[in-house]
């Protein structure tokens, strides 16, 4: 018997998803703007999260070392910092790579070349880059550094400057949009998907007041609850199944038509390619919700009109 | 047996829809319910149908009380019902078929059964042709024979018809009265609330006529007015 009622409530959802066209137009699209937001949401948390590392990277701490330093002590520093546990990198730039480097960067300032030439002997000193895990790391590694860690044999301390401390306001406040960017996109995710959400179940709700009638008369012939609330269930699970569909499918020209402009305003990340790559992670978010809201709508909507 | 026992409905706006009305009625009786509008006819059927329920008094079928009934209950006795309403009240999104099917789905009968009873029914209500039809596409009187149908696939012990003629031509009126006199005579309780006083005129079986939610006159084999 529970085959047979099964297969019941499954055809009757199916035939009243086909025959009401146009209440079953008027929610696959309503269904289709609120997926379509938490599709959005998905690519924009995306976007911020490359976005953030993108800004994270770019982050560090140049410690330049005197002249007179030795390549030994200053590799004995890069072993201490290696060790720290917040430190992800140490990249050590020898006085000779600090200064072809610079040399690359001048190369068509003839003045400064030759300035250089005139000097005789390389001015640079060596540089140890620095990245943290976190921004907000670099406050202590810099303390770190300073409070005489770094100290050659002799006693005297042999860095010259730490950029950190030039840069310590941008850093911190980077470090400061970058958490608070963070804590403001999930808030606002969380925000239009509700409300988007509160739509669907308004917009099925109304469906399901057109058929209040409906529901009596199945109450009167003495219908079950689960017989009643079964095909509305259904419906409003294709509604979500079809919704999900066709939003996966604008998505396609959608990201291919901003993938250009999203990869020239945020560094790199081209939102079509996201798209693709992470295609079945979005359609299982999209239709995974579309069931969900369309299915609880339903079974909580109907409630109402089943007290006859 | 049904009995109402001094039943009395107070709708919260404080309006008496039935005061102490006692009434009972046999199996296999043909009961017409008159009166003018307001007069307590469909808040007598409603809450025989366990729809409203009763601020006094009890109302009995086969000794149990409708309204202490749970959930489940309360569906397996409407099943025993058949309900025809004047306004039709057919599922709109079905077809003639599906309609009468869905009655016999929800007592839980099985496919074959329905396959072979639906159109039987049909058959008897005179409306095969429009089998896979849809509400819309049918006229009034096709209608209320679906109804009719619906009410008899599950062969109720008891058919309740509010108004069933209210919405139709005369003709029609008189057909609709022999299916339920036709139905009667097969074994069925009828209970038919109607204010048209040429159907009891026809039917010459039991008359309770109503008046501002009282039973003002309990006639065997009444006339409409005295």
């Amino acid at each position: 018997m529970f085959w047979t009622k099964f297969k019941r409530i499954l055809r009757t959802g199916f035939f009243n998803f086909w025959r009401d066209g146009t209440v079953t137009l008027a929610s696959v699209l309503v269904m289709m703007v609120t997926l379509l937001v938490i599709g959005l949401i998905s690519f924009f948390s995306a976007v911020l999260d490359t976005t953030l590392a993108e800004l994270k990277n770019k982050i560090d701490i140049n410690v330049t070392f005197v002249t007179s330093a030795s390549e030994e002590d200053i590799l004995d520093i890069k072993h201490t910092i290696e060790s720290l546990p917040e430190i992800l990198l140490v990249t050590y730039v020898s006085r000779d790579e600090a200064l072809s480097l610079f040399k690359a960067r001048h190369s068509s300032d003839q003045s400064i070349l030759s300035a250089l030439d005139e000097l005789g002997e390389n001015p640079l000193g060596a540089v140890l880059n620095i990245r943290a895990r976190d921004p907000s790391q670099y406050a202590s590694v810099a303390e770190f550094l300073e409070s005489g860690n770094a100290l050659s044999s002799g006693g005297l301390t042999i860095i010259d400057r730490i950029n950190y401390f030039q840069n310590k306001a941008a850093i911190d406040k980077l470090a400061k949009i970058i958490a608070s960017a963070d804590r403001l996109g999930v808030a606002l995710a969380l925000f239009f998907a509700a409300i988007s959400v509160l739509i669907a179940f308004n917009t099925i709700r109304l469906t399901i007041y057109l058929a209040r009638d409906e529901i009596s008369v199945m109450r009167l012939v003495g219908a079950s609850t689960a017989y009643i609330q079964g095909p509305f269930v259904v419906v409003g699970i294709i509604y979500g199944v079809v919704a999900g569909l066709l939003t996966l499918l604008l998505f396609l020209p959608l990201t291919y038509w901003l993938g250009g402009t999203t990869e020239n305003f945020f560094v790199g990340f081209n939102i079509f390619s996201y798209y693709l790559r992470h295609f079945l992670e979005i359609a299982f978010i999209v239709l995974v919700s579309g069931v969900f809201i369309g299915a609880l709508s339903s079974a909580l909507a109907i409630r109402k009109y089943l007290k006859v | 047996m049904i009995v109402f026992d001094r039943v009395s409905k107070v709708y919260p706006d404080s309006s008496v829809a039935l005061e102490e009305v006692t009434l009972s009625i046999e199996p296999k009786e043909f009961i017409s319910i008159v009166g003018p509008s307001g007069a307590g006819k469909t808040t007598l059927l409603k809450l025989f149908l366990a729809e409203e329920k009763p601020t006094d008094g009890a109302v009995y079928y086969e000794s149990i009380n409708i309204h202490t009934l749970g959930r489940k209950a309360i569906d397996a006795f409407r099943r025993k019902v058949g309900m025809v309403f004047q306004d039709f009240r057919l599922l709109p999104n079905k077809t003639v078929y599906e309609n009468i099917a869905f009655t016999m789905e929800a007592a839980n009968r099985t496919d074959e059964e329905i396959e072979s009873d639906v159109p039987h029914v049909l058959e008897l209500v005179d409306l095969t042709p429009k089998i896979w039809n849809f509400p819309r596409e049918l006229s009034g009187g096709e209608k209320q024979r679906v109804a009719i149908a619906r009410a008899l696939v599950n062969e109720p012990d008891i058919i309740i018809a509010d108004e069933p003629t209210g919405n139709l031509d005369p003709a029609n009126t008189y057909d609709i009265v022999q299916i339920l006199k036709k139905i009667n005579d097969l074994g069925t309780t009828v209970i038919l609330a109607t204010h048209n006083k040429g159907i009891i005129d026809l039917l010459k079986r039991r008359v309770v006529a109503m008046e501002r939610g009282r039973v003002v006159r309990d006639d065997k084999t009444g006339k409409y007015f005295v």
